[in-house]
């Protein structure tokens, strides 16, 4: 019975992995060696195709392995084998923080972990703007100080912080504006 | 009834929208749920996200648990998290149907570097706005640095920094060292 193969699979997929989509493929890498459901070179393309298109990446995982072992039922019932952990012990934990939500150290625990949040958020941004904005490893194998900046994307980034901070009419427009107005200038200037 | 609805489509709103992970949602998550629902606060989204970062699951779907249960119960929850998953349930099928080259496309290729360069003013601007509302004096700018440094420069799991840093959290506050 394939389909509950795959609710089992992701299920403990989704009970082990903790910190995010990527946390996953560990687990998907040695479920392609167990089952035979897929090739490790075509984790490869889901992974690629998951990082590009919208949705979480863990979330777009499940569907396209749960597709290729099992067609439109197994894409429902691997995402809903992922999700189904996480469902249950979030709601336990917000059921537990909504009764000690004025209690004293959880008020203190959260004010270490906001901040906390705020740097992992930070990190998280530096890495794509390391990606995103510059050439490391073109800048480590030339040595050519120039080849360090990806000029192009420099300039789209310059554009759209004035966009949303400083120009009044701009600023508070919905961010899927100024990530479909990239997609465009992504293609229209070949970055 | 209707406010299951509302959550099951912002949601699903928050789903199309987030390209590249978890983190990415945070700017769409603020704007949708923060700005234009004031279904939570600033600081409980962060809250929420601490959290999420050390239970099992994916980040975006253990937020819209959270969010959903918070706003309407058992059922906000759940509708919520189905919601922020259904988009990729068509988009991905899809894709694995008739587009398996659809990663190697030169203009997707080109289009998802533009949008990678939006992700990072999106997540700075967040950045800016979530500092204000967590880092309020010395301790948690010590936190903030300390876990920002080691996280960019060492490969450790973000469960240790949630821990170590929700104890200094309770440390700091009984030894007095919290600004009211």
């Amino acid at each position: 019975m394939i389909y509950l193969r795959l609710f089992l699979e992701f299920f403990f997929t989704g009970l082990f992995s903790v910190g995010g989509g990527l946390a996953t493929l560990p687990f998907l890498y040695d479920m392609s060696e167990r089952t035979g459901w897929f090739t490790s070179s075509q984790l490869a393309d889901m992974i690629a195709v998951s990082e590009s298109t919208p949705g979480p990446i863990g979330v777009n995982m499940a569907t396209y392995v749960g597709y290729t072992a099992g067609g439109i039922p197994g894409a429902v019932i691997a995402t809903l084998g992922l999700i189904c952990p996480a469902i249950v012990i979030i709601m336990v934990i917000a059921k537990v923080l909504e009764t000690f939500r004025n209690n004293k150290t959880v008020d203190s625990v959260f004010y270490g972990l906001r901040p906390c949040s705020v740097a992992l958020i930070a990190s998280a941004g530096f890495l794509v703007i390391k990606m995103a904005l510059f050439n490391v490893e073109k800048f480590v194998s030339t040595g050519v100080l120039m080849s360090l900046f990806n000029f192009k994307a420099i300039a789209l980034a310059a554009v759209l912080l004035v966009l949303t901070r400083w120009v009044k009419q701009t600023k508070n427009l919905h961010p899927i504006v100024f990530i479909s107005l990239s997609a465009l200038a992504g293609i229209i200037f070949k970055f | 009834m209707n406010k299951l609805i509302q959550l099951f489509l912002s949601f699903s709103r928050i789903g199309v929208m987030t390209f590249g992970g978890g983190y990415a949602m945070i700017p769409m998550l603020e704007k949708e749920l923060v700005e234009k629902k004031h279904w939570v606060s600033e600081e409980e989204l962060l809250d929420y996200y601490a959290v999420g970062q050390c239970t099992p699951g994916i980040i975006a779907v253990n937020t819209a648990t959270f969010v959903g249960h918070k706003t309407a119960g058992v059922w906000g929850g759940i509708f919520a998290t189905l919601g922020v998953v259904f988009p990729s349930l068509i988009i991905i099928t899809l894709i694995a149907a008739v587009l398996t080259n659809f990663a190697d496309i030169p203009a997707v290729k080109c289009a998802f570097a533009g949008i990678r360069v939006c992700v990072c003013v999106l997540i700075f601007n967040a950045v800016v706005k979530l500092w204000k509302k967590a880092v309020t004096d010395k301790a948690t700018l010590t936190i903030f640095l300390a876990v920002f440094l080691m996280s960019v420069f060492f490969d450790m799991s973000p469960v240790f920094f949630v821990l170590v840093s929700g104890i200094c959290g309770v440390m700091v506050t009984n030894m007095g060292g919290r600004d009211k």
